[in-house]
């Protein structure tokens, strides 16, 4: 079938996504920079075709614990949310792990802490990448860099939660949500009929009762869930890196920069080279798992890296962990929810590695 | 060892009169003697059986003393947060409407903690049955004051006894619901004589009798004792329940369908 081309806002990209990949089930309330997800859903009312539920629940945290409610049943249910209200279900999104339950969760990043501003910022990559809640766990991390890649993200999150009966988190910000671009859509999904053997669905006589929990009193139960969990992580880390490379071949310093600030320094790739400085770009499209691997074969091969994030500098702490001391790293960002400008990375990598 | 002459001859199937509901497990129930709690799960293993609901029920269980209330009914569960069982099965009500969906909750669970997701549920009218044990006291935390603490009543974080002024008024959460349209049947009971565990079973049948039906959210508090919590023995805790919760929490309908 045909894809379809239409103009929209990264929200709405995700919002139309999600009933084309046969969502059962979203559950949001309001925040600026993204509440045209679930006004599109609202609207769009797609109780009436595909059979999609979509609540406006009375709180992020009531919102979370439906979608660990609908998880549980087996079925593909989502959130999404901006950064204080990222805060909010965190509570919700451990137990979550906690229950390896799939879900997705997505997060149009805003500046802060706090209340902080309602521009985009990327200062949510602690909360998203390194557990968030309380517990030893990780959430899947995407970080689409287009409208594009929120409403094909949808499609891979659930993909990646099932698979690995883990929380997905979409890591987007204020730009790319409220952002318009072409997006090619894909064609109606049937929203599945059944539920994985695991969920609860009422309990027939042919199987045991099936319990959804992250409760075990016994220690020596709960270390060897711990350990399962840090097995599944491993896995995740070894089969589903993602990332993109923009001349990297011949590159003597490397950015590192993913969603908004990786379409900056696309830019600022050109920009350097046009004064002669052999710039390239790492974009991490999944920041958990990172690109640890990749980050460390080109340390050895550029003088230096540069992360450029919206944020005080959180995704250094990886890039630093990859490259091992091989070469230097610095972070270069603006923050408060100002979008760092292309000449501002050269001037920052010029300043950091070529003096003057 | 004793032995019982003649306890053969009463052992005979002709001769069982109580027997274990088949949706109890065989685990063994975590409560203290005489709590009020393994009563009122046995009522509802029996009607889930007596309704042939085995297969249509998902139970919601809170954090709480029943907090393992999913050893003990042979049904699927989902063990939520502190106070977000209803949020909970909002969400698996809303994708099976077809389901059996309860939760079950204590008062610091239900009326502290999750106050804001108990009101908002029953407000939307959430199609769904909430079973409410109220003792007045964070039993498994040891002996905390609840919302529902009474008035000069001890606990160990009120050892002076509940003082109005600075720790507020037992929250009547049920009289709440009860007041909002999308609640359905309200109504507060207790299992602490066979009378009134037959009173509480038929409000559990009628709970389930509406869901089937499509009415709204039903709550049925269960008025219960904490021996433990109270620092009584079963009988005294009884006692004290009815001279000083009863007349605080009066048993009876607070809503009832029109019929």
């Amino acid at each position: 079938m045909e894809k379809e081309l239409r103009l929209m806002k990264g929200n709405e990209a995700v919002a139309e996504a999600a009933i084309r990949a046969g969502v059962d089930g979203y559950f949001g309330y309001p925040i600026t920079p993204q509440t045209e997800i679930i006004e599109y859903l609202m609207e769009a009312n797609p109780a009436g075709t595909t059979g999609m539920i979509v609540l406006q629940a009375e709180s992020e945290v009531a919102a979370i614990n439906m979608v660990y409610g609908g998880a549980g049943c087996g079925k593909k249910v989502m959130t999404s949310s901006s950064s204080p209200g990222i805060s909010l279900k965190q509570e919700g999104i451990s137990y979550i792990a906690g229950a390896e339950l799939p879900c997705l969760i997505v997060n149009v990043v805003r500046g802060g802490p706090g209340l902080g501003t309602i521009q985009p910022a990327q200062s949510d990559y602690f909360q998203s990448t390194k557990g968030g809640g309380h517990g030893d766990y990780h959430l899947i991390v995407l970080a689409p860099a287009s409208v594009q890649e929120m409403a094909d993200f949808v499609d891979l999150s659930f993909e990646l939660a099932f698979k690995y009966r883990n929380p997905v988190m979409m890591l987007s910000d204020g730009a790319i949500g409220q952002m318009m671009e072409k997006v090619y859509l894909k064609p109606h999904k049937e929203r599945s009929k059944t539920s994985p053997d695991w969920a609860t669905t009422g309990k027939p006589t042919t199987r045991e009762r099936n319990i959804i929990t992250s409760l075990d009193l016994d220690s020596n139960r709960q270390e060897l869930f711990n350990i399962k969990l840090l097995a599944k992580y491993d896995e995740i880390r070894e089969k589903e890196v993602r990332f993109e490379e923009f001349q990297c071949e011949d590159a003597e310093y490397l950015l590192v920069a993913y969603g908004t600030s990786a379409r900056v320094c696309q830019k600022s790739v050109q920009l350097a080279r046009e004064q002669g400085i052999k710039a390239g770009l790492l974009r991490p499209i999944t920041l958990f798992p990172f690109p640890t691997k990749r980050i460390n074969e080109l340390a050895g091969k550029v003088k230096g890296m540069l992360s450029v994030e919206m944020s005080a500098g959180q995704m250094i702490e990886d890039v630093l962990l990859s490259v091992n001391g091989k070469v230097p790293v610095y972070h270069f960002g603006r923050m408060g929810g100002i979008v760092t400008t292309p000449e501002e990375v050269v001037e920052s990598l010029k300043s950091k590695f070529i003096g003057g | 060892m004793v032995e019982f002459s003649g306890i053969k001859e009463i052992i005979k199937p002709e001769n069982l009169v109580y027997k274990k509901t088949n949706i109890m497990t065989e685990n063994i129930l975590s409560y203290c003697p005489g709590c009020g709690h393994g009563t009122a799960h046995r009522i509802l293993a029996e009607i889930i059986d007596e309704e042939g609901l085995q297969s249509e029920a998902i139970g919601v269980s809170p954090v709480g003393c029943s907090v393992f209330l999913y050893y003990y009914l042979d049904i699927d569960w989902q063990e939520a947060a502190h106070g977000r069982a209803p949020a909970v099965a909002t969400a698996i009500k809303r994708l099976f409407p077809e389901k059996f969906v309860f939760t079950y909750q204590g008062d610091g669970d239900l009326a502290a903690i999750g106050t804001a997701e108990t009101i908002h549920a029953c407000n939307r009218g959430e199609n769904i049955l909430i079973i409410f044990i109220n003792n007045g006291i964070y039993g498994m935390t040891g002996g905390q004051m609840a919302p529902t603490t009474l008035p000069g009543m001890k606990s160990s974080t009120s050892p002076y006894g509940r003082d109005v002024k600075t720790m507020g008024y037992p929250l009547k959460m049920t009289d709440i619901v009860a007041s909002l349209p999308g609640s359905y049947y309200v109504t507060r009971q207790s299992v602490h004589t066979p009378a009134n565990v037959k009173k509480t079973k038929k409000a559990i049948r009628k709970a389930v009798n509406y869901q089937k039906l499509n009415k709204g959210t039903c709550l049925i508090e269960i008025v219960s004792n904490c021996p433990s919590g109270w620092k009584m023995t079963p009988v005294q805790s009884n006692k004290w329940m009815e001279e000083n919760m009863f007349p605080y929490y009066p048993l009876g309908d607070l809503k009832t369908p029109e019929e």
